[in-house]
């Protein structure tokens, strides 16, 4: 499993592409992979704060329910409303299609704290 | 992940590892929960055919010359009632009426056949051996599971698969009925049962030639059978509105509120739990087994409390988000005086009420083909 070299990720999962104040974020497709056909996803709302690493929504597959972690801090500028009818875009396309949502970067410097895409290929192999 | 070291494994564990099979521990077995995708499995046994591994069900023999007086003492249903060759859906209840298994009683040429839920076996195979010695009857029960495999071809095109690979006269096997016979050169007992909601077989084989079984069928069945798992079974069976024992069924559940009443025969004589079920059947259960239609958009799951007009009322046994209905289903237990359909529920879905309303059970119900 290969995973884009522009972006870090955290130990949850979850991966962030940063271009210039704005954070893009979604789950890996490793973590797509093990949760299965995903048929449910609670987007968090607009305008609201993430933390990083605390939980901001949930992805639900056939039989699990499970909590997303923010890979950053920031506000919700965007969300990917398509997700709301198609889940299944998270499975086909996680660093694509299937992101989650876009933030307002607070802190550049807490993406010293996440992986890079060697890093994350070496924790999930 | 798990530790898997202590469990067991069914014949056809290589099987399921070669398929790239993602492997749970399911009631002391390693067990495939699904190969690729449980959608596309559960979409396959709706549509062609989908293949279960389920040899880790209990099998257990009932035989001698008073195992129908036996059966009848131990069982809810009417067991005399079978002719060789049927099969009935029954359970095993306590003194208090609550159930210890629900299982599929076969009469199998002189004898019983008793197939029981895996987490459950070693449970019944206790209950039973008790019955027997403290009832003096003329049988003896015998466990036959370690030694028996339980391959599950189930779906619509089921039928034609499983006709290229023997002689047996399939167009002729009713529901529930069984037939002993060759597949694919195997002595097999091949029973048209199923917990899919799907015409499908239950094919029961000595456990040695179980591989084969399996690669036969894989083979006969081409582009239109695939192997399916059991998160794929499960969502099967609750479109199917079928309980399942540790959600719908338990110790502190008796048949009338899961539904099952008809099951039960009052008036066969004396059997294990028949007092206790007889003042429930008197008194109506307190309690029933009911489905719901999501209204809003959250998926309920087991254990999540159900409201009726603000207060917990009930809870949520099994539920999930259909596959083939595309709507978000549950199976839970609600006072009987607020059972009926149309009537209003919701469901509370991490700390936030969600509406559903009461519909039929069972969800999904397939269409039957025509009798040629």
């Amino acid at each position: 499993m290969s995973h884009p070299g522009d972006l870090r990720y955290s130990k949850e999962h979850e991966w962030v592409r940063v271009d210039g104040g704005t954070a893009t974020i979604g789950i890996t497709s490793f973590a797509a992979d093990e949760l299965g056909d995903i048929v449910f996803i609670e987007l968090p709302e607009v305008g609201s704060s993430l933390t990083q690493f605390a939980g901001f929504g949930v992805v639900e597959s056939v039989k699990a329910v499970s909590d997303l972690f923010s890979p950053i801090s920031g506000e919700v500028t965007e969300v990917n409303a398509a997700l709301a009818e198609q889940p299944e875009l998270l499975n086909s396309d996680a660093y694509g299609e299937g992101w989650i949502a876009r933030v307002s970067l607070a802190d550049s410097a807490e993406l010293d704290a996440l992986m890079d895409a060697d890093a994350y290929e070496a924790l999930t192999s | 992940m798990s530790d898997t070291g202590s469990l067991l494994r069914t014949p056809l564990h290589d099987r399921h590892v070669a398929a790239g099979a993602r492997l749970v521990p399911f009631a002391g077995y390693e067990m495939p929960v699904q190969y690729r995708s449980i959608l596309e499995e559960h979409r396959a046994v709706r549509t062609a055919a989908g293949l279960f591994d389920l040899s880790h069900m209990g099998e257990i023999g009932v035989d001698g010359g008073e195992a129908v007086a036996f059966l009848r003492y131990a069982l809810v249903s009417e067991p005399g009632a079978l002719e060789p060759g049927q099969a009935q859906y029954s359970m095993l209840c306590d003194e208090d009426g609550g159930i210890i298994d629900d299982l599929i009683c076969y009469h199998v040429d002189d004898a019983f056949l008793i197939v029981c839920n895996a987490a459950n076996h070693d449970a019944v195979l206790a209950h039973l051996e008790r019955l027997l010695a403290k009832g003096d009857f003329d049988a003896t029960v015998e466990d036959r599971s370690d030694r028996t495999a339980l391959v599950a071809p189930q779906g619509p095109a089921s039928a034609a698969i499983l006709a290229t690979l023997t002689e047996l006269p399939l167009e002729e096997l009713g529901y529930y009925r069984a037939l002993r016979g060759d597949v694919a050169g195997i002595d097999c007992l091949v029973a048209r049962t199923g917990y899919t909601g799907e015409d499908g077989f239950e094919l029961f084989c000595a456990a040695r030639h179980a591989g084969r079984l399996w690669d036969e069928l894989v083979e006969a069945g081409g582009e239109r059978l695939i192997p399916a798992g059991l998160g794929a079974r499960d969502t099967l069976r609750l479109e199917a509105g079928m309980p399942l024992y540790g959600n719908e069924l338990g110790p502190d559940t008796n048949p009338f509120e899961a539904n099952l009443g008809r099951v039960v025969k009052l008036d066969k004589g004396e059997f294990v739990g028949r007092a206790a079920l007889a003042r429930v059947q008197q008194a109506g259960p307190r309690r029933k087994l009911i489905g719901l239609v999501m209204r809003d958009n959250a998926i309920p799951r087991h254990g999540y409390p159900v409201l009726h007009d603000g207060a917990t009322v009930g809870v949520v046994t099994s539920g999930t988000a259909s596959p083939s209905l595309g709507e978000r289903i549950a199976m839970a237990y609600v006072p009987a005086e607020l059972a009926g359909v149309g009537n209003r529920f919701a469901v509370v879905v991490r700390d936030r009420p969600y509406e559903a309303e009461q519909v039929k059970l069972p969800f999904y119900k397939r269409q039957r083909q025509e009798q040629h």
